[in-house]
C-alpha cells in the first residue's frame, strides 16, 4: 500500500446499540469540560508575536509597509525594480533626482487589491525599503482607499515579513 | 356567580397566566441553551455578544424573525399553509396545563375584590393549571394533534421534499405513538389512576417509578424524542436529504414557530417523563417539609431541575448520534419498541398479580422493590443479550462476507 490508509478495526461482534450510545454521551460530555478553543476576535486578535495563542506566522505576507533610513528619509531609490518584477502589475512608480543627483519616488503606489501578495517586491529590493507586512486587517469604506501611496506605505507600524532573511539577501 | 366559583376561576386564570409566560420564556430560552450545549460539546463558546452571555440571543432571534420577509409559494394552498404553524404550536402549549409542576399549595383567603366582589377560596390548590382527571391520556390524545400541523405544512408547501418530509414525520409519529401509549400501562397498573396527581402520590408512597418499571421508562422516553422529532429520530426535517423537510417553504414568523413547538413539545415530553417516572414534583422524602409555601416552592424547585436534566439529555443526545436511516427508525418502532412494550406489560401484570396473590405483599415501597430486582433481571437480558444485533439493532441483518467481484468480469450487453 503506497498511501498510509488507516483501517480501523470493525467490532467483530454485533455491539449493543445502547450501550455504545451511553459511549458516545460520555464522549461528548468530555468535550464540554474541555478548553474553548474559539477565538474571542475583536477582543483576541492573532498577533505576530509567536508566544502568543493565535500567532501570526511571520512568513506571513500581507499588506505593504515602506521603511526609512536613520534621518527619517524613504529608503527607496526609485531604481524600479519592484514594479519590473510585480507580477500582478500593482505598482506604479515615477522617479525623481534631486540636486545631488540622489534619486527618489516622486509617485509611489500600490493598488492592494490588485496585488497578489507574491512579495517579489520584497524579495527584489536592493534597499530593502518595500515590505509586505505581518498584518491583516485591511477594512476600508471605499476602493479607492486601497491604492496606498507613498506617505500611507511609510507611515504602517505593524512587523514585515521575515521569509527573505535581510543578512542573508540571497538566501544562502 | 359564588365567591368560590370566582375565587376559583381567579386563581385558575393567574395559574395559566403565569404557566404560559414561564412556557413560554423557557421555550425561548432553550433555543439559546440548545446552541450553547451544541457549542460545549463541540469545544465553541457559542452565543455570547447579545446580552450577558448570549441571554438576550432568543429576543434578537425573534426580532429578526418578526420583521423578516413572509414567503408565500405561489402553489401553496394558502388557508392550510398559514393554519400549520398554528397546528403545530397549539398542542405543544396546551400539554404544558395538565402537568403538576409542584406540590398542591394550601390557598385560604376570603377577600372582597373591587369589580370582582366576595372572592374565596379554600382548599389545596392544585400547582397543574388544569388538574384533569384523565391525565396522561390527554396528553397522549392532544401529544398525537401535533402531528396534523406537520403533516399538513409538509403537504400544503407544494414541495416534493417538503411533501417527503410530512409523510415520514405522520409515519414515524403515528408508528411510535403506539410503543408510548404501551410503555404507559405498566405505570397504570401499578397505580390504578390515570391521573398526574395520584401518579405522583403513588411514586411518594413507593419508589420513583423508573426503578421498578426501567424498561417502560426507557421505551417512553425513545418514544418521546421519536414524538418531538429531535435526533436521532428528525427524519421529517432530515437537512441532509430533504433540504429541511416540512418546513422547507416557511419563512419569518411562521418558520419560528416549528422550533417554538419543537421545544415545547420537548418540554412537556421532558415533564412528563419527569412526573410519570421521576416523582414528579416529588422531594426524596426526609427532605420533604410540611404542606405549605415552602414546600410548594421547593417541590417547584425540584421539578424544574429534573425538568432541565432531561432537556439537556434531549441535547446531549441530539449532539452525540447520528440520524437513524428511515427503515431503522420503522423496524425499531414496529419490530422492538413495540413488542417490546407489549411483553414489558404482561410480565408486570404477571408480577403484580403473583406479588399480590402468591407472595401477599401489600406494602408498596416492598412491592416495588421486588419489580426493581426483577427490573435488572430483564434490563440485563434487554441490554446485554438482546442488544447485540439480535433485537435492537433495526433492520441490520448479519451478512456473511461476500467476495469482492473479480475485476475482469466480462460485461454482457
Amino acid at each position: 500500500m503506497a498511501i498510509g490508509v488507516k483501517v480501523l478495526p470493525r467490532p467483530e461482534r454485533q455491539v449493543s446499540y445502547v450501550r455504545a450510545a451511553l459511549k458516545g454521551m460520555v464522549l461528548t460530555f468530555k468535550h464540554m469540560l474541555q478548553p474553548k478553543v474559539t477565538m474571542q476576535y475583536p477582543e483576541e486578535k492573532s498577533t505576530a508575536d509567536e508566544r502568543g495563542q493565535y500567532a501570526i506566522s511571520p512568513r506571513w505576507r500581507g499588506t505593504h509597509r515602506m521603511l526609512a533610513d536613520e534621518q527619517g528619509r524613504t529608503k527607496c531609490v526609485a531604481c524600479g525594480l519592484c514594479p519590473q518584477i510585480c507580477p500582478a502589475n500593482c505598482i506604479k512608480l515615477v522617479p525623481g533626482e534631486d540636486e545631488e543627483g540622489n534619486r527618489y519616488p516622486l509617485i509611489y503606489e500600490i493598488d492592494e487589491f490588485r496585488c497578489v501578495f507574491c512579495g517579489y517586491c520584497q524579495e527584489v529590493c536592493p534597499e530593502e525599503a518595500i515590505h509586505v507586512g505581518v498584518h491583516y486587517e485591511n477594512a476600508e469604506y471605499s476602493r479607492d482607499r486601497f491604492v496606498y501611496d507613498l506617505e500611507r506605505l511609510s507611515s504602517q507600524v505593524h512587523p514585515v515579513s521575515s521569509l527573505w532573511d535581510p543578512a542573508d539577501p540571497r538566501g544562502e | 356567580m359564588s365567591a368560590e366559583y370566582k375565587g376559583f376561576l381567579l386563581l385558575s386564570v393567574l395559574k395559566m397566566i403565569v404557566v404560559f409566560t414561564v412556557v413560554l420564556i423557557g421555550v425561548a430560552l432553550l433555543t439559546l441553551m440548545e446552541r450553547k450545549v451544541s457549542a460545549w460539546m463541540q469545544n465553541r463558546r457559542g452565543p455570547n455578544r447579545v446580552g450577558w452571555a448570549g441571554l438576550l440571543q432568543p429576543a434578537a432571534d425573534g426580532l429578526k424573525n418578526i420583521i423578516k420577509e413572509e414567503t408565500f409559494p405561489a402553489s401553496a394552498n394558502p388557508v392550510i399553509f398559514t393554519l400549520a404553524p398554528v397546528m403545530a404550536f397549539i398542542p405543544a402549549l396546551l400539554l404544558s396545563a395538565v402537568i403538576p409542576w409542584a406540590a398542591p399549595l394550601p390557598v385560604h383567603f376570603d377577600v372582597r375584590l373591587p369589580l370582582l366582589g366576595p372572592v374565596s377560596y379554600h382548599g389545596m390548590l392544585s400547582m397543574a393549571v388544569a388538574d384533569l382527571p384523565v391525565g396522561f391520556l390527554f396528553v397522549l390524545a392532544v401529544s398525537s394533534l401535533g402531528v396534523y400541523g406537520i403533516a399538513l405544512a409538509g403537504w400544503s408547501s407544494n414541495n416534493k421534499y417538503s411533501l417527503l418530509g410530512g409523510l415520514r414525520s405522520s409515519a414515524q409519529m403515528v408508528s411510535y405513538e403506539v410503543a408510548m401509549g404501551m410503555s404507559l400501562i405498566p405505570v397504570l397498573l401499578i397505580t390504578g389512576n390515570v391521573g398526574f396527581a395520584e401518579i405522583v402520590t403513588a411514586q411518594q408512597n413507593g419508589l420513583w417509578f423508573v426503578l421498578p418499571l426501567f424498561l417502560s421508562c426507557f421505551i417512553f422516553l425513545v418514544a418521546g424524542f421519536a414524538e418531538t422529532n429531535r435526533l436521532p429520530f428528525d427524519l421529517p426535517e432530515a437537512e441532509s436529504e430533504l433540504v429541511a423537510g416540512y418546513h422547507t417553504e416557511y419563512s419569518a414568523m411562521k418558520f419560528s414557530m416549528f422550533p417554538i413547538s419543537e421545544y415545547a413539545n420537548m418540554a412537556t415530553v421532558s415533564a412528563m417523563v419527569v412526573t410519570l417516572f421521576f416523582g414528579g414534583w416529588d422531594l426524596p422524602g426526609p427532605w420533604s417539609p410540611a404542606p405549605g409555601a415552602l414546600r410548594t416552592l421547593l417541590t417547584g424547585g425540584m421539578m424544574f431541575a429534573k425538568v432541565m436534566f432531561f432537556l439537556f439529555l434531549f441535547m446531549w443526545i441530539r449532539w452525540t448520534l447520528p440520524r437513524f436511516r428511515y427503515d431503522q427508525l420503522m423496524a425499531l418502532g414496529w419490530k422492538v419498541m413495540l413488542p417490546l412494550a407489549i411483553l414489558y406489560v404482561m410480565l408486570i401484570a404477571v408480577a403484580l398479580w403473583g406479588l399480590e396473590h402468591w407472595a401477599g405483599i401489600g406494602n408498596p415501597k416492598v412491592r416495588m422493590g421486588a419489580l426493581f430486582g426483577l427490573n435488572l433481571i430483564v434490563g440485563y437480558g434487554v441490554f446485554f443479550v438482546l442488544d447485540r444485533g439480535l433485537i435492537l439493532a433495526g433492520s441490520y441483518r448479519a451478512r456473511p462476507p461476500t467476495a469482492p467481484a473479480p475485476l475482469s468480469t466480462p460485461r454482457t450487453g
